[in-house]
């Protein structure tokens, strides 16, 4: 798990400053801190607040409200199932359920070596190659339950 | 997959900023003999997400190596190019000049495409695209039937170019119709060419786009241009093929509308979803700043605008307009009451213009082409064209740009290719969750603004999602509502507790728990909802469930009355059972099934063991004799 430590905080500072410490960048420079450690730690949040000169609530609140955010640490390979319509016609609750099984986590879960997170995004605009499911930014289309599991696998050879 | 911009100068990159109108005309003019003089081979391979999901890099790799292999990578030039729209045989490459079409390349196919085509000029039989209708082979582009009934004068010019390349746009013709805009017209003749256009929202309302221009225009303050990027309709992806393939073009869009209304700042508010869309804008907007047709004193005009990026955080609400612009305030993406529509007070409180992706990339077509033009195309309320994503079960999946008032049955049979494996359509669902599935009587119908209202769906921004007899309509409301339900900002206790209470009733349908009078229930929500919410996704929220029982009561009344789903989704209400008339015997069931639920000898009927049973589908999915049947 990361804890103070391993926050590069020249890395946060140099966030802060590409948006000019802007209060209407917060959910921006969130997203960019979110790329780092594919979580918000709650240990920034102190630094926002002075920074950009907002309340703490409006940093829990942008954070709660906006999906792409996380409080709570992830894993290493952010495992999204595409949920949307076209996916979901051509099956993807299959797809989700295969990976649940597989990764013995339920939805919204992450594994306990930190190593996947698998959560339900809600189409990716790649309809035409449903069911999909992306890896972090890697995009995997035309999947079934084997070829999906396949995949995960390919992510870690140690991961069974 | 990740495809990175070629961030390399070229030779012809080299051009320093754009002083005035002339000097961009006599770079045109130089890139169009440049190309010419070339003349050589082109390979334009797919570089969109899409055909990315299934491989591009690599092939893109292996082509690169395998053309320097024979000593030709100097002959050759190979394109990464913006979506071509035939997603669904991706990765596509594509040979010119001839337009010899390649679908499903994969690495190993390279050095046969190498070898025969590029250096004997021969076909690969192999690789030539058979029509899955005709069950022809098809061997050029613009002969693919996907292709021909197409009218393509916003997404055309995507296969084409170089999404990362500003001068493959402007050897086309880019940013003409901003130097007309800048120098041949005053705000007022922008404003009337796109009102004569008759052009209406591609984003979901349809709302008339001149007179929101108007209406910005007559209000004082700092005016903001934004572009709507935060396309959440799921299932509809028409908006990031033209952000990632031809980003220029909705750039060029937006900086004519600047001028029309009075901007200096803009924002395209685009999803984090969208990865390549915001790296190939990003590139855009830094590339028409090199050349001067962005930022200040664009083409030496004295006119100013620029554009930031702000990324979503995946919320749907945030593409509605007031919510969009709390998001881009830094606050939760909340919608407010509009009473003062943002044309007034929008962003930072000032007049705010906002159009969608697809709406500024007819701009520029509108002011070359002129307003007459563009109104020939379409309907009477509708006017130009119309880009679909027509997806889920159909045969062609991909992006579709159709004018105006084309037929359904055109769009999904001629141009879609119909059902794949014989099955019966069902529906058509447009409009996102926002809109409503439209059954097989209205398949004539000319899909434009007004007849999709008429019918009780919308346009949205353009999803066409093909439902066939396998697909549960009740199944399908439920899974709007709950996406409504998780995507529902949570303010106004219409929306919030409305939607709820109508998925807790479809989700007791879908168990086998629906009791008599729950159809006139969610009849009733439906109304309160659409009638008493404060924002557009409430209002129309309801749709889906209406629509479906309005064309499919009966599909209702079954699972309720007869505690069966007929198109065999919801678990609780069928089961498998093995036809004996049509069962040969052959044992592929048997050896897929993973709870061993089915026996049998080879050549003889086999048994289901209902106990066994977890109706996972893949006996039914697999069966090639139709012999697993839902009961």
């Amino acid at each position: 798990m990361e804890n103070i430590a391993t926050i590069d905080w020249d890395e946060i500072d140099r966030i802060i400053e590409k948006y000019d410490a802007s209060r209407e960048a917060l959910l921006m420079i969130m997203q960019d801190i979110s790329d780092m450690y594919n979580y918000v730690p709650p240990e920034v949040i102190p630094v926002l607040v002075e920074k950009l000169g907002v309340r703490k609530s409006l940093v829990y609140s942008v954070a709660t409200f906006y999906k792409t955010i996380s409080l709570e640490p992830r894993g290493k390979y952010i495992v999204n199932v595409c949920t949307g319509t076209a996916c979901h016609v051509r099956g993807a609750d299959k797809i989700m359920d295969a990976l649940q099984d597989h990764l013995h986590i339920k939805e919204g879960e992450t594994t306990d070596d930190l190593l996947f997170t698998l959560e339900a995004v809600r189409c990716i605009g790649c309809c035409a190659s449903g069911p999909v499911i992306t890896v972090n930014q890697e995009t995997h289309g035309g999947l079934d339950r084997a070829t999906a599991v396949k995949t995960i696998k390919g992510y870690n050879e140690n991961v069974s | 997959m990740s495809l990175k911009p070629m961030e390399k100068t070229r030779p012809d990159q080299a051009t320093a900023k754009l002083e005035n109108k002339e000097a961009l005309e006599e770079l045109r003019n130089s890139l169009q003999v440049m190309s010419r003089e070339k003349g050589k081979r082109l390979i334009s391979l797919c570089a969109g997400s899409g055909c990315g999901a299934y491989g591009t890099a690599k092939v893109h790799k292996a082509l690169i190596a395998e053309l320097a292999k024979h000593g030709i990578q100097d002959d050759v030039e190979v394109k990464l190019s913006g979506c071509h729209g035939f997603c669904e045989k991706g990765p596509i490459l594509v040979i010119h000049p001839e337009g010899i079409f390649y679908p499903q390349v994969k690495e190993d196919h390279i050095p046969d495409i190498v070898e025969e085509t590029i250096k004997n000029g021969n076909l690969v039989k192999s690789l030539v695209f058979k029509d899955p209708a005709s069950k022809q082979k098809i061997s050029h582009e613009h002969d693919v039937p996907f292709y021909k009934l197409q009218k393509r004068i916003i997404f055309g010019n995507n296969g084409l170019i170089d999404p990362t390349s500003i001068e493959d746009y402007i050897s086309v013709g880019g940013y003409s119709a901003l130097e007309k805009a800048l120098f041949d017209m005053t705000p007022g003749d922008i404003i009337d060419q796109v009102k004569k256009s008759g052009l209406r929202g591609r984003g979901g309302g349809g709302f008339p786009t001149g007179i929101k221009w108007a209406t910005c225009a007559r209000h004082a303050g700092d005016r903001y241009v934004i572009c709507n990027a935060d396309e959440g309709d799921p299932g509809a992806y028409m908006d990031r093929s033209l952000l990632e393939g031809n980003p220029h073009s909705v750039l060029e869009g937006m900086i004519i509308g600047a001028i029309a209304v009075g901007s200096h700042e803009g924002y395209v508010y685009v999803r984090h979803e969208y990865p390549l869309a915001v790296k190939n804008f990003s590139f855009a907007l830094k590339n028409a700043r090199r050349l001067g047709l962005l930022g200040e004193n664009i083409l030496g005009s004295g006119f100013d605008y620029d554009i930031h990026i702000s990324r979503g955080g995946g919320a749907f609400v945030c593409g509605e307009s007031t919510a969009l612009m709390a998001s881009l305030e830094g606050n939760p993406g909340r919608p407010r009451a509009k009473y003062i529509h943002t044309v007034e007070k929008g962003f930072r409180e000032n007049p705010s213009l906002l159009n969608n992706v697809e709406t500024w990339a007819n701009v520029p077509v509108i002011i070359n082409k002129g307003a007459d033009w563009f109104a020939s195309i379409g309907t009477e309320g509708s006017k130009g064209t119309k880009i679909f994503s027509l997806v889920g079960k159909v045969v062609n999946t991909g992006l579709v740009e159709v004018p105006m008032g084309t037929s359904l049955r055109t769009i999904i049979y001629d141009i879609g290719g119909g059902i794949p494996k014989k099955k019966k359509f069902k529906a058509v669902q447009t409009g996102g969750p926002s809109g409503g599935c439209i059954p097989e009587q209205f398949l004539d119908m000319g899909v434009d603004f007004d007849e999709l209202t008429q019918v009780g769906s919308m346009m949205g921004s353009g999803g066409m999602i093909v439902m066939d007899q396998d697909t549960c309509m009740v199944d399908v409301a439920r899974y709007f509502l709950d996406f409504l339900k998780e995507e529902s900002c949570g303010q106004c206790n219409p929306c919030r507790e409305g939607i709820k209470h109508m998925l807790q009733v479809l989700t007791d349908i879908c168990a086998g728990d629906g009791k008599e009078g729950d159809i006139e229930l969610l009849e009733e929500i439906g109304d309160m909802v659409a009638k008493a919410s404060l924002c557009g996704l409430g209002t129309s929220a309801p749709n889906p469930v209406l629509t479906t029982i309005r064309y499919f009561r009966d599909e209702y009344e079954a699972h309720i009355r007869d505690k069966k789903c007929p198109a065999g989704v919801c678990k609780p209400l069928f089961y498998y059972e093995i036809d004996a008339e049509k069962c040969t015997g052959c044992t592929l069931c048997a050896r897929k099934c993973p709870e061993q639920a089915i026996s049998g000898e080879k050549k003889k009927v086999h048994r289901l063991d209902r106990e066994k049973c977890i109706k996972c589908g893949i006996c039914y999915d697999g069966c090639k004799f139709d012999a697993i049947v839902v009961k």
